[in-house]
């Protein structure tokens, strides 16, 4: 029979259904708040915390079973050795000289960045020589310009800055300016609807709407310039006395104490840890994912 | 007291063109209308009839190959707050303000009213759209619908000329389409607004608009100027509503030839 109706192509007689939805009480809670252990478990913090831990145990273990100070130093021979640099000052120092160079680097790449941005907004000309200038120099490595630097201004800070300036300029630039691209038409319209123009238009409307990219270019251009900034002071210290972090670690390979090399690079890493998920996450936290323009 | 007559925008053999990187389109060809205070006119066709264009030369967005554009009488030449656009898509809000920043916001650049008059005029526009609870709520919280609201509330609290509406219900589902078309209706027995509005479908067309400019496709000229102020949801179901459907669909589909999407 059942055969039969489908052969001729119509499906069997159904009554109607109406009814009222049952109370979801079976499922137990519909809704109830996570337990704290839950709570901790998911946090980003706390799992990044183990990732570390983890990765700490790894090294100590791998040390002592190397058992050679000279070529891998433990987790705690370094921390000691951080410790101790860190309250007799030589550490503080070489930390505090090193951000100093860096923010002045920093603030000068910014705003340079924002000239060329700028320029290349208000006409399609300024667009070509961005675009083309960051295709140039983009790729060039900031430190293979340190020997130039050196020529240019001599052993110092102004030519650290020089380095900083390049590393930080095309990367914030070439963000910002396809972030004011990638602004969606009808924002545009509805700000000029509004009749919005010139420096207020782009204040009100193109920053803040661009805001995501400009801040990935904030933050990759504060890599850039930390990893100069390390890098550079390798090559040179400004003068024994104030050289930076990079000194720091130099010195230390020059007389063979690996753990204080460690305990140089601990002080970069921390330092970048730091900017990253504390100043950076806090910037994201109150704009970008606030507004919902990024996850 | 002729003043209440003289139509509040006039378009006068308004041709409009604009170029892709391969073509030179005519959007629209010699397009006459006028539009009078609290119309509800609809300006329905085809797409690439040129109805999106039209709607973005009165905005000031785009100036007419020929003809002229006038609002009260003056040349519309730029963008200006006294003809406010609420657009199709979800992105005219800013993002990084809450409802009521949004809100204000057109009134603040605006400086039309006074600060403590604009919070309030904000808060009154929140209110009628009965959106108060979310009033510190960042946009990508909200739905599709409570989004177009806050897109009305902010171009209403303004008290433009004329409200110009580009399909602003085209990317919602079909219910709340319904909804927001009822809550555009009720909000215009209220306050009688002039609103000029986009549209592909037929029946929304009958239903929001009180008068329904029918354009030709490609490139769009004007086909009719139909009376659909009587009606509307109340007789969706009556005779006379499928017999303006069918008018309309006719002069849309006259020459027989299947056009894209002209019902929905």
């Amino acid at each position: 029979m059942s055969i039969d109706v489908q052969h001729q192509g119509v499906a069997p007689f159904r009554p109607e259904i109406e009814v009222e939805p049952d109370e979801a009480v079976t499922i137990g809670d519909v809704e109830r708040p996570l337990s704290l252990t839950e709570r901790v478990v998911n946090n980003e913090t706390f799992q990044r915390l183990m990732i570390l831990v983890v990765l700490v145990v790894v090294w100590e273990i791998y040390a002592r079973w190397l058992n050679n100070s000279l070529l891998f130093p433990t987790f705690t021979e370094t921390v000691q050795t951080f410790a101790r640099d860190l309250r007799n000052g030589v550490l503080v120092n070489r930390t505090l000289t090193s951000l100093q160079t860096l923010a002045l680097g920093y603030a000068a790449g910014l705003a340079c960045a924002a000239v060329f941005t700028t320029f290349a907004v208000a006409s399609t000309i300024g667009t070509r020589i961005l675009s083309t200038l960051t295709a140039m120099f983009n790729p060039l490595p900031a430190i293979a310009l340190l020997p130039l630097a050196l020529i240019w201004f001599g052993l110092g800070t102004p030519s650290l800055v020089f380095v900083i300036i390049h590393s930080v300029l095309w990367a914030v630039a070439l963000n910002t300016l396809s972030g004011f691209r990638a602004v969606p038409e009808t924002l545009r319209m509805s700000g000029r609807n509004v009749g919005l123009g010139g420096a207020r238009y782009v204040g009100l409307i193109l920053i803040p709407a661009a805001f995501p990219s400009i801040l990935a270019g904030l933050k990759i251009g504060w890599a850039f310039a930390w990893r100069t900034l390390v890098a550079a002071e390798l090559v040179f210290g400004v003068s024994s006395r104030s050289g930076g972090i990079g000194w720091y670690i130099f010195e230390a390979r020059n007389d063979l104490d690996t753990a204080t090399v460690f305990s140089g690079l601990l002080a970069v890493i921390l330092i970048g840890l730091l900017v990253e998920s504390v100043i950076f996450r806090a910037i994201e936290a109150r704009t970008v994912n606030l507004w919902g323009m990024q996850r | 007291m002729t003043d209440t007559n003289a139509p509040l925008l006039t378009v006068d053999g308004v041709t409009l063109q604009y170029k892709t990187p391969r073509h030179l389109v005519t959007a629209t060809y010699r397009v006459d209308f006028s539009v009078h205070r609290s119309d509800r006119y609809v300006i329905l066709g085809p797409s690439g009839c040129g109805k999106s264009t039209l709607l973005k030369a009165v905005g000031g967005f785009m100036p007419p190959v020929e003809g002229a554009i006038r609002i009260r009488g003056k040349e519309v030449t730029s963008p200006g707050p006294d003809r406010m656009m609420v657009f199709q898509e979800f992105e005219q809000l800013m993002p990084w303000k809450t409802v009521f920043q949004n809100v204000l916001f057109p009134m603040k650049v605006t400086r039309k009213f006074g600060r403590a008059e604009a919070r309030e005029r904000a808060d009154a526009a929140i209110a009628k759209v009965n959106l108060a609870q979310f009033r510190d709520v960042y946009p990508h919280m909200l739905s599709g619908g409570m989004k177009m609201r806050v897109a009305i509330a902010r171009a209403m609290a303004l008290e433009p000329d004329i409200l110009l509406m580009d399909e602003p219900f085209a990317a919602l589902d079909a219910l709340t389409r319904r909804t927001m078309q009822q809550e555009l209706l009720s909000l215009w027995e209220q306050l009688r607004f002039t609103v000029l509005f986009v549209t592909h479908s037929i029946e929304e067309a009958i239903i929001v608009g009180s008068r329904v400019l029918v354009l030709s496709p490609h490139p769009g000229r004007v086909r009719a100027e139909l009376d659909a102020g009587g009606l509307g949801y109340g007789n969706i179901d009556r005779p006379e509503f499928g017999v303006m459907a069918k008018r309309i669909h006719d002069l849309l589909f006259a020459d027989g030839r299947p056009k894209e999407a002209a019902s929905a």
